[in-house]
Parts: structure tokens; C-alpha cells; sequence
């Protein structure tokens, strides 16, 4: 078990809650991916999926966000499973995968403001999401003008929208230069600083100094050896 | 409902900047119409009596042609796995279901006189083709809908989605054709009108729930 460290006394900002994996396993594609993956994240906490290409670093990331089935175990959020109500799961968290989602034919705002409505989040969130990864002198600009680097950037700032508890980022160091690195590592440590969880995955560097960390290629390591054992009893 | 609100503006602005998905539906079926209108010959007669079913086949053609898009762009870059997360799959599909039936169907019922009026449909069978088509591209939308839902992330989806939307339609092509054809002969147009409305009531109550199926599915 995998437990997650507290950066700072938790506020009230968000209700205190815990997100439990127990025993998490998962198949794609008729491979084993990872198997007896445990880990317990709370509030003010971070934790780090390390790991190889491939390691499954995406897929628990997807699985974490409802996107995916869990093979075995269970995901919990305060101890319920949260495959009963996957719709209110979705809404404590935010997600930042690889895909940005990002509509070329509207400008930066736009973009922002179209999630801040379907994510209910105050209209003025989408000023301070701009200003928070320095996008704001680029809200008017057509998102189709934008570099790999500030299409993430536009991507990322949606975390801050609304109230999220539970942020997930995939590898969001990817294409960031160093001033959106630092705008990140802010961010981060403010929605901590307020309560919130992060988990993030990463195969460099790490942008959260007092992370626990999630090796993926152990459990990788551990589903290799149950299929080798035993192909038939490690389907279930 | 400020996430129906939301993707169905979102998509409406897109089809409006990026009009060419419009523009080609349109030009599609106003071309395709009058081929036949070509292909046939001038004889009013053979035009007016077989014009019916060439309009309402060459609607269902059209709208083919702009399903492939309907979820793909959004699986495609991301935006679904966002809205999949944040809100209920059964509010997206009826949003951008609605999204689509406004910006391609409504501007094939607009176009629909004319085509009429160049393979000469006379005045009598304008209305009862109004009517049907205003009834029956819902229920293409709908259905439609399904089938995009069901073919995203496939290879060569497009052509997929033609072999397996294309037998569901025949239906609403027959009861389609057969309102206008009541109206040339001057007979009652409700019956194929009512059973085309039960089309459309149907799609409406399993449609949504089957295509967010669907995206759920595909997403995993």
C-alpha cells in the first residue's frame, strides 16, 4: 500500500475524502496489465505514477477518471465504490490526458468557457484559469494559431475550473517550457494548499516535491509473474 | 442542463464556422437530385412520379455523409473523453443529436422545395414532402446517432456506418415516399404521416440510451 503524504494542514475548501485503490488490476487487450495495485491518496496529497513506457501509467490514470473497468479490485472514493455513481465521481475531478480537446476553429477563451459551462464553474473562473498558465494576452487568438506548447497549456488551465477535488494529469510536464512549468508547479501547490488531491503521472521528473510515489513497473512486474503462474486463475 | 445548453451551442457555432460540413450536405443532395433529373430525361410525367422517392433517397444519402462526424471529431481529439467524464453521455448524444438534425437537417428542408420543383413534383406533393421530411430526418438523426456511437475508433468507419445505417432506413424512405405519393394521388396523407411520427417517437425513447451506450463503450 501506497500511501500519499500531506503537504499542509487541510482546509476547508473541499470536504475531507480519500480515494482508495484496493487491489486494482486491469486487462487490456488480453494482457495483464498491472495486478494488486493499492494505494490511498487524501486530502492536501499527491501521488506520483512512475513508470516505463507502457507500464500502464495512462490506463490507471483513465481507470481513476471512470474512463475504464477495473479487471479486479475496486476503486473507492470514502470507502464506496465509485462504479455505484459514476456520474458523481466524474464531477469531483478534472482529467488532463494526452488529447487536448481543444476546438481549432475557437479562439482560447472560447475553448476555456465552453468547459467552464459544462462544468457549472463560476464564469470568472475562465479569467483566472487564463491568468494562471499565462494565457490571458492569447484569449482572442484562434486556437488553430497556437504551438504544441500553449495548446497544452490551453488544455491544462481547465484543471482550475470550478471545484474539483480529485485533479489527474497525464505526463503534464510534456512540451511545457520552464515559465509553464513553474505556473504549474503553482497551481498544483495552491489546490493542495486548499485541500485537493493530485494524481500525476510521469516518467522524468517530478513537479511535487513531497509526492509518494506509484513504481507501475513493479505491478507490471507482479501481473508478468501471475500470467506466467497461472494464465487461467489470473483472469478473474 | 447548462452542459445540454453548452455542446449543443459549441456545435452549432462549429458547423456555422466551419460551414463546408453544411455547404456539402446541401450541395450533395441538390446535385444528386437533379442527376437524376438528367438521368431520367424531360418527361414530366416519368420525373413527378418516381421524384419522391428520389428526393427522400437522396436526403437519407446526405445525412449519411455528415454522421461520420458526428462524434469522430470529439473521440478524435479528446473533447469526448472530457464530456463523458464531467457530465451524463445521455446529455451529450441528445445535444449533439439535436445539434446535428438542426445544422444539417433543417438546411435539407429548406432545399427540399427546390429540388421538388426541378424534378417536378407538382404543387400537391410539396406539402406531404415537407411533412415527412420534417418528421422523418429526426428519427435519420437519431438513428444515425447509434450508428456513429457504435462504429468510433473503426477503421474506414464512414463506409461502415453507410452498411449499417442504410437497412434501418428503409423503413422511413417507404413511409416518406408513400406520404407524398398520397398527396399526388390526392388521397389521405395522415396514415404514413402517424406512422412515420411513431418512427420518430420510437428512436426518441431508445435512441439516446443505446448511443451512450455506445460512447461509454468505445471510450473504455
Amino acid at each position: 500500500m501506497v500511501r500519499a503524504m500531506t503537504a499542509a494542514a487541510p482546509s476547508s475548501l473541499y470536504d475531507t475524502a480519500v480515494l482508495t485503490g484496493d487491489q486494482l488490476a486491469c486487462r487490456r487487450g488480453g494482457r495483464l496489465v498491472f495486478a494488486r495495485l493499492s494505494f490511498e491518496v487524501g486530502n492536501s496529497q499527491a501521488l506520483v505514477l512512475r513508470g516505463n513506457n507502457g507500464s500502464g501509467k495512462t490506463t490507471l490514470m483513465r481507470l481513476i477518471a471512470g474512463l475504464g473497468r477495473a479487471t479486479g479490485g475496486a476503486l473507492k472514493w470514502n470507502g464506496v465504490p465509485v462504479d455505484q455513481d459514476t456520474e458523481a465521481h466524474g464531477r469531483r475531478l478534472r482529467y488532463a490526458g494526452h488529447l487536448d480537446g481543444i476546438k481549432p476553429a475557437f479562439s482560447v477563451r472560447e475553448n476555456v468557457a465552453f468547459w467552464a459551462e459544462v462544468w457549472n464553474a463560476p464564469p470568472d473562473d475562465v479569467d483566472k484559469a487564463l491568468a494562471a498558465f499565462g494565457l490571458t494576452h492569447l484569449s482572442g487568438l484562434p486556437a488553430r494559431l497556437l504551438s504544441a506548447g500553449q495548446r497544452h497549456r490551453v488544455a491544462l488551465s481547465r484543471i482550475v475550473l470550478g471545484r474539483a477535488p480529485l485533479w489527474l494529469l497525464d505526463e503534464p510536464a510534456n512540451t511545457l517550457d520552464d515559465t509553464a512549468l513553474a505556473a504549474l508547479s503553482r497551481v498544483i501547490a495552491d489546490h493542495r494548499r486548499k485541500g485537493g488531491m493530485v494524481v500525476m503521472a510521469s516518467h522524468g521528473e517530478s513537479l511535487i516535491d513531497d509526492a509518494a510515489f506509484l513504481p507501475l513497473d513493479e505491478f507490471a512486474r507482479h501481473a508478468n509473474a501471475i500470467e506466467a503462474r497461472d494464465p487461467e486463475a489470473s483472469a478473474a | 442542463m447548462s452542459a445540454f445548453t453548452a455542446v449543443l451551442r459549441r456545435d452549432l457555432t462549429l458547423a456555422f464556422r466551419q460551414g463546408t460540413d453544411t455547404v456539402t450536405v446541401v450541395a450533395f443532395f441538390a446535385i444528386v437530385a437533379v442527376l437524376f433529373a438528367f438521368g431520367v430525361g424531360p418527361e414530366p410525367n416519368v420525373q413527378a412520379r418516381i421524384a419522391a422517392g428520389v428526393v427522400w433517397t437522396t436526403a437519407l444519402l446526405a445525412v449519411l455523409l455528415s454522421l461520420d462526424r458526428l462524434f469522430s471529431q470529439d473521440f478524435d481529439d479528446g473533447a469526448l473523453d472530457q464530456l463523458i467524464v464531467g457530465t451524463d453521455a445521455l446529455i451529450v448524444v441528445c445535444a449533439k443529436t439535436l445539434a446535428h438534425w438542426l445544422a444539417t437537417a433543417v438546411p435539407l428542408l429548406i432545399m427540399a422545395p427546390l429540388v421538388a420543383m426541378a424534378l417536378q413534383i407538382p404543387a400537391s406533393g410539396i406539402a406531404p414532402l415537407m411533412l415527412s421530411l420534417l418528421l422523418g430526418t429526426p428519427t435519420l438523426s437519431l438513428l444515425g446517432a447509434v450508428g456513429a456511437a457504435l462504429v468510433l475508433g473503426a477503421r474506414r468507419g464512414g463506409v461502415l456506418l453507410g452498411v449499417l445505417l442504410l437497412p434501418l432506413y428503409i423503413p422511413i424512405l417507404i413511409f416518406g415516399t408513400a406520404a407524398v405519393d398520397a398527396g399526388l394521388l390526392d388521397v389521405a396523407t395522415a396514415t404514413p404521416l402517424k406512422i412515420l411520427g411513431g418512427f420518430l417517437l420510437l428512436a426518441l425513447a431508445l435512441c439516446p440510451w443505446a448511443a451512450a451506450a455506445g460512447l461509454k463503450h468505445a471510450l473504455e
